[in-house]
């Protein structure tokens, strides 16, 4: 039995970006926010280091030098205009969040306080400089929290535990989607005038992942599937300061506080590679440094495969004070106290640059130029693009709600606009079921289990820090054995509530894809550039790539087409720290 | 690499009414937690075993349930730390749906009662308020709450009494009385000054033992108190 709803606006997502665009898109239209996760528990919640905005609340500062830190961290792949309106409104989205009730750590005057973040720097790059507005290191906690409290307070209607699975279409504009309800097994198909996607990321390709479980990149495969391109989506960040084999993430802040990388011999290596600002360089540069010392054997432990990350010197009190939730991730995981001992630590998957393309007030694109109409994504699901090759630590919380903002004021304006809604397509929900239903009566040869870990091994092996031609045609072939082993997966769970056991199903399909569309952007950018780097073409060549990288889904295969970088103020030149 | 015994309690009422336990052998590494050794059982033992579960390392509240006896977070308890036999159970007081699995709305019903978000009355300033250190300071603790339930579902008046607010709600609301920003105190201590409020509370500890964030959800729960008797934040 198939239940049918009608909104003006649907909200796919329920962390930062989802709630951002849900405070504004509810307070104008007739809006359902469906989650495939209690809001509270999305991943938004695990961001640690802090939201950057030039407040100058304890030096000197201006939107314009953030900007600027933006484009050159994004190895001007950015989209500079929409890099100016996020770095132009980072200042009020911090401060709507102090008004909405975020408790941000306090100046001693009792001023947002502000600390260093990696590539954030006074005056185009002089020295680093206190930007990022954070709370201990549980900002998207309390982001997470105080958005979910607003939603509350405003009365926003929550459909919790509902998956979409797929987005409805009809003659190319937007009639819905379609939702898996985890409570019943019920199907829901919600007819909308605007829906908005913010189902963040797919960390999940990778074995060594700062990502929760859940991220596996619902959003961006729904839309892939049908028809919308993807993004740049090669350009993957590997955060230098993930826990030793698990992944988990020790915020940058943790840096910004003073720590320092250290190689076995002791030595505070990143003074080679970034004699400006060292230890606090940009992500990429910092983790293919710790590769390359692990390269030259200079790793450390018996296998030599890790660095340390140092925060000894730094006085217990500012460790409780500042960085409280790390240095217990480094006691309860690895028994190990922060105060006396270095904590191991590797580059871990974190963050996509890529995603869904969009403009600056979230409206996805179906090519280069036009839009969907009332198609919205938001978050780090979007490619805007902010973040270009590589982001800046903090500019994903700005992303979220600057962008979560404008999202929700574009879905809610356009549903307005629409006297009626666009017709449902004919069966609407029988994508999803066919789905289902091959998942549920699938031979079972295959485990999904099995399958998801294969993918993530040839994807940390063949698609991380360090690519080339022969690596990426590797993870090519294997995503493609995999993707014929899928086809072949069942579910033991016959019932019908709750089972989470189909949904994995479900969620790894997304995952073959999206880690199909990665490849294949990668083997195609014969260039190294921010996050992509090509031992075999390892230099950014701007004649020939100086352009955004657009994967459509044609059959079982990839297509790849072009869209052109906006450049407004700044000049490609050459990026060292 | 080692084996273990976990100890399931399983229930899915569309097969049966009643609940049973289920033993499963798993093999762990040192520094498993206890989610991995469940996500071995569900992925290569038996693909039905049901609980939830997102960022497996403590910080976004879906996998609390009873081990060993006591509420621990699946994520942030190790194997090595509860020995060869671990008995696995959903938490109490909450109704289990599915294995592991509780509904958590009853929870979340008393966490919107305690009207959880700032409350503040006039136009809001330009910039940000200003609120020192020190008051920054005060209602630290309470700011890292995750919603796990540990501590409401250890609670033995939230066992017997299904109307108590139960300790994370007031852990909310102590969030918001004594930050400096609010005006909502009034209100906020009107709704716990119910029958159903603060008052039940029997100060067993429980709750405070059970929270995986350190957080001490007793004091908190006695700051509100005094509030109460002597009508101030
Ligand atoms: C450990 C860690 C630390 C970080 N620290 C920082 C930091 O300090 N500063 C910074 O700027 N950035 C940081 N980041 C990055 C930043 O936190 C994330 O990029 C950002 O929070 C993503 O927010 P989001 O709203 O796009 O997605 P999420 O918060 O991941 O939310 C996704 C939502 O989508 C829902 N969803 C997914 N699929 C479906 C579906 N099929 N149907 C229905 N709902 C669905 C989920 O339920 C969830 O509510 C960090 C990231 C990690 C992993
Ligand atoms: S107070 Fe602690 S135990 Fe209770 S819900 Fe919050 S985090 Fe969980
Ligand atoms: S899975 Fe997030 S708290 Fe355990």
């Amino acid at each position: 039995m198939v239940q049918f709803h009608t909104y003006d606006t649907v909200i796919v997502g329920a962390g930062g970006a989802g709630m951002r665009a849900a405070l504004e898109a509810g307070q104008r239209s007739r809006t359902a926010v469906l989650t495939k996760l209690y809001p509270t528990r999305s991943h938004t919640g695990a961001a640690q280091g802090g939201m950057c905005a030039a407040l100058a609340n304890v030096e000197e500062d201006n939107w314009e030098w953030h900007t600027f830190d933006t484009v050159k961290g994004g190895d001007y792949l950015v989209d500079q205009d929409a890099a100016e309106v996020m770095c132009r409104e980072a200042i009020d989205a911090v401060l709507d969040l102090e008004k909405m009730g975020l408790p941000f750590d306090r100046t001693p005057e009792g001023r947002i306080d502000q600390r260093r973040f990696g590539g954030h720097t006074r005056n185009h790059g002089e020295a680093a400089v206190r930007r990022s507005c954070f709370a201990a290191d549980r900002t998207g906690h309390l982001i997470l929290q105080t958005l979910f409290q607003q939603c509350v307070k405003h009365g926003i209607e929550f459909y919790n535990e509902f998956y979409v699975l797929d987005l409805l279409l009809n003659g190319g504009r937007t009639a819905g989607v379609v939702a898996y309800e985890l409570a019943t097994g019920e199907l829901h198909v919600f007819q909308a005038k605007s829906v908005l996607f913010a189902t963040g990321g797919f960390g999940k390709v990778f074995k060594v992942t700062s990502n929760a479980h859940t991220l596996t990149g619902d959003g961006m495969g729904i839309v892939f599937r049908r028809g919308i391109p993807l993004e740049d989506m090669e350009f993957y960040q590997f955060h230098p300061t993930g826990i030793w084999k698990m992944g988990i993430l020790l915020t940058e802040g943790a840096r910004g506080e003073g720590g320092i990388l250290r190689n076995s011999d002791g030595e505070r290596f990143m003074e080679r590679y970034a004699p400006t600002l060292k230890d606090l360089a940009p992500r990429d540069l910092v983790s293919r440094a710790i590769y390359t010392e692990i390269r030259a054997g200079r790793g450390c432990g018996s296998a030599r495969d890790h660095v340390y990350l140092d925060l000894t010197h730094l006085p217990p009190e500012q460790l409780d004070a500042k960085l409280p939730d790390i240095t217990e991730f480094a006691r309860t995981y690895l028994g190990i106290e922060p105060y006396t001992d270095p904590i191991p630590i590797q580059p871990t998957a974190h963050y996509a640059m890529g995603g869904i393309p969009t403009d600056i007030d979230a409206r996805v694109l179906r090519n280069s130029t036009e839009v969907v109409p009332g198609l919205f994504a938001a978050g780090e699901v979007a490619c805007v693009s902010v973040h270009g090759a590589n982001r800046l630590g903090t500019n994903s919380l700005l992303d979220i709600n600057v962008f979560g903002r404008r999202g929700g004021l574009a879905a809610a304006a356009h549903a307005n606009s629409q006297v009626h809604h666009v017709e449902l397509p004919d069966d609407p929900a029988g994508q999803v079921e066919a789905l289902l239903q091959r998942l549920r009566d699938g031979g079972g040869q295959e485990n999904v289990a099995a399958i998801r870990t294969a993918l993530q091994e040839t994807m940390d092996a063949h698609a991380s820090v360090y690519r080339t031609d022969a690596t990426l045609r590797q993870a090519e072939a294997d995503i493609r054995a995999l993707q014929v082993r899928y086809e072949k997966v069942g579910v033991s769970d016959r019932g019908q509530r709750y089972n989470t056991e189909l949904l994995e199903a479900v969620e790894l399909g997304f995952l073959l894809d999206l880690a199909q569309v990665l490849v294949v952007s990668a083997l195609a950018r014969h260039e190294s550039r921010g996050g992509h780097f090509r031992e075999d073409f390892p230099t950014r060549d701007d004649v020939h790539f100086m352009r955004h990288t657009m994967a459509y889904r044609e059959g079982t295969d990839v297509r790849l087409d072009h869209k052109p970088v906006v450049q407004t103020r700044y000049q490609p030149s050459e990026r060292t720290y | 690499m080692t084996l273990v015994t976990l100890k399931i309690r399983r229930y899915d009422p569309e097969l049966s009414e009643d609940a049973f336990w289920q033993s499963f052998e798993v093999p762990v590494e040192s520094g498993d937690r206890l989610l991995d050794a469940l996500h071995h059982v569900k992925w290569y033992l038996d693909g039905s075993l049901t609980f939830r579960r997102s960022c497996a390392h403590g910080v976004c509240g879906s996998d609390a349930m009873r081990v060993n006896g006591v509420n621990r977070l699946a994520c942030k308890v190790l194997i090595k730390d509860l020995g060869d036999e671990i008995t696995v159970e959903p938490l109490k007081g909450l109704p289990t749906m599915k294995d592991l699995l509780v509904d958590m709305e009853p929870f979340f019903d008393a966490f919107r009662a305690v009207k959880p978000f700032l409350m503040t009355s006039g136009n809001a300033p330009t910039r940000e308020r200003l609120q020192s250190a020190e008051d920054r300071a005060r209602f630290d603790d309470t700011t890292k709450c995750i919603m796990c339930a540990a501590c409401t579902t250890a609670c033995p008046i939230f066992w017997n009494d299904d109307q108590y607010f139960g300790p994370q709600a007031i852990v909310m609301a102590h969030r918001f009385i004594f930050d400096s920003r609010d005006e909502g105190a009034e209100e906020r201590l009107e709704i716990l000054n119910d029958k159903e409020g603060v008052w039940r509370c029997r100060t067993t500890f429980n709750c405070t033992d059970a929270c995986p964030r350190g957080i001490e959800v007793t004091k908190a729960i006695q700051e509100v108190k005094r509030a109460l008797i002597f009508h101030h934040t």
